[in-house]
């Protein structure tokens, strides 16, 4: 994204924040779009999270090989891991993919076909309508589902690690209860917030602002997933190094 | 009454309009029309504000509209209906979802209330009953229809049709125009088509504006537009064979 992309992007999110025609559309359109990204994606993210930490745990057992080094250690790493990188970051790129490029495809497709210009020329403020409902899910919705990843990646931790025998049932419990440190929970709550953002609004821009037909549709969105990605890995930097 | 005066724009170093002027009045269908690249869809969408123009002032009964900030824009926006191309109806809502939207959006009618006006406009396109079809499930000339209703649900002083008979057979396409012509009539809208189809000008067209590379070259009725002398009008007006043999009974 060069600098007049971002220009372009900053405009575009100050459209958004106008205020709305209608609270009331915007509220259904909200929980809409919440009940897509919530709760059409938690089966995906149960899935992801639960392998997740169940390899996590395998692979620091492989790594742990001292006596010196007790085994509840597995269980403290695959919690800390989970909480602060693993969940937001994991929840956050696998979002990109399935919900940055249906937004991107949605609204590229609306502008290709005209309905934006028809909402425009009807008086409505498109970005507005088209974009704030995603953003207030995106932001609201990414931190559940991160919470829930967490959650899913220590128990899968658990499964992992107890069935493959690398770990003990009460090692492992010992290990994720003994110097829980609940601001990593505030540091990654903070992460999803900004990623939700970064989801949603990124492939909003790109489509919102899509030229041509199918063809540049579908290439809006792979760029919308790709700069999506990486903006979501230099924002966890950034988020990481200024809370930590 | 829309006024225009003096519309110029530009995109990079290739300029679209070369300074375009006319006067579009109330209970008229006023044909705007030229040959592909001519600048004609360029010059609607100066009009409704989907283009900025680099120069020139588009007056809504007097109402400088290019100068107007977001806000006052809507204001002229809601006396604005407009029907698209390609319809342009919402892929995911149906047909009385499409045509409430508006009403959903700037009235505090009752459902009631809303759904009689859908009733009304749906009636008056003769799609009776459509109501929980959605666009995928309607033809080319079904959608302009659905278009129409859309477009005249809020009572529009300003009515805009930009390519109205593009991908329709003939008989829908006469069907289409009279349809515009009887709205423009009824409500007493200024109507202004896009159009380079040819039957639409012979048949509606109350003011004809004719763009050439840009430019204006001519304006008058359809009445008129038989007699000129002029080159390029003629080209492209009497383009076809049956156009041709048709002009001897002008």
């Amino acid at each position: 994204m060069n600098f007049t992309n971002f220009g372009k992007y900053l405009l575009l999110l100050k459209a958004v924040f106008r205020k709305p025609e209608k609270f009331k559309i915007y509220l259904k359109a909200i929980f809409q779009q919440m009940d897509f990204v919530g709760v059409g994606s938690l089966g995906l993210i149960a899935i992801i999270s639960t392998f997740i930490g169940a390899v996590m745990t395998l692979q620091i057992a492989f790594q742990l090989v001292s006596d010196f080094i007790p085994k509840t250690i597995i269980g403290s790493v695959t919690r800390d891991s989970s909480i602060l990188e693993l969940s937001p970051t994991i929840t956050a790129i696998v979002l990109a993919g399935k919900i940055g490029s249906a937004i991107s495809s949605e609204i590229g497709t609306m502008r290709v076909s005209e309905q934006i210009d028809a909402l425009e020329i009807m008086g409505i403020n498109s970005p507005g309508y088209l974009i704030l409902p995603k953003l207030i899910a995106g932001v609201t919705m990414v931190p559940v589902l991160v919470v829930f990843a967490m959650v899913l990646s220590i128990a899968g931790g658990y499964l992992g690690g107890t069935l493959s025998g690398a770990v003990t049932p009460a090692e492992y419990i010992q290990g994720i209860t003994t110097d829980f440190n609940p601001y990593t929970i505030t540091v990654a709550l903070v992460k999803a917030f900004v990623f939700g953002f970064i989801i949603t609004t990124v492939p909003a821009y790109e489509g919102f602002y899509v030229k041509g037909g199918a063809l540049e549709v579908a290439q809006a969105s792979t760029r919308a997933v790709v700069v999506s990605c990486i903006s979501i890995l230099a924002c966890d930097y950034i988020v990481t190094q200024l809370l930590l | 009454m829309i006024e225009i005066k003096d519309i110029e724009k530009s995109f990079g170093s290739n300029t679209v309009l070369k300074g375009i002027s006319g006067i579009f009045k109330e209970g008229l269908t006023n044909l705007i029309i030229g040959g592909s690249g001519s600048g004609k869809t360029t010059l609607l969408k100066c009009m409704i504000g989907l283009h900025t123009p680099e120069k020139g002032s588009v007056l809504y009964d007097g109402r400088e509209f290019i100068d107007m900030n977001f806000e006052q824009r809507i204001e002229i926006r809601k006396e604005i209906g407009m029907l698209f191309q390609g319809s342009a109806l919402f892929d995911s809502m149906t047909v009385e979802e499409n045509i409430m939207f508006p009403l959903n959006m700037f009235t505090d009618h009752s459902f009631k209330e809303k759904l009689e006006r859908v009733n009304f406009c749906l009636e008056r396109v003769n799609l009776e009953g459509k109501n929980k079809l959605f666009p995928a499930e309607l033809s080319g000339g079904m959608k302009k229809r659905v278009g129409i209703a859309r477009a005249i649900a809020m009572n529009p002083k300003y009515l805009f049709v930009d390519e109205p008979n593009s991908g329709l057979d003939p008989k829908t396409s006469i069907v289409i125009d009279e349809l515009i012509k009887e709205i423009t009539e009824e409500y007493n809208t200024t109507t202004i088509v896009v159009t380079h189809d040819m039957n639409s000008v012979m048949g509606i067209g109350d003011y004809i504006l004719f763009l050439h590379e840009g430019k204006k070259f001519w304006e008058g009725s359809n009445k008129e537009i038989a007699h000129t002398d002029i080159e390029e009008l003629n080209d492209f007006v009497f383009a076809s064979r049956f156009m041709k043999a048709a002009k001897k009974n002008f």
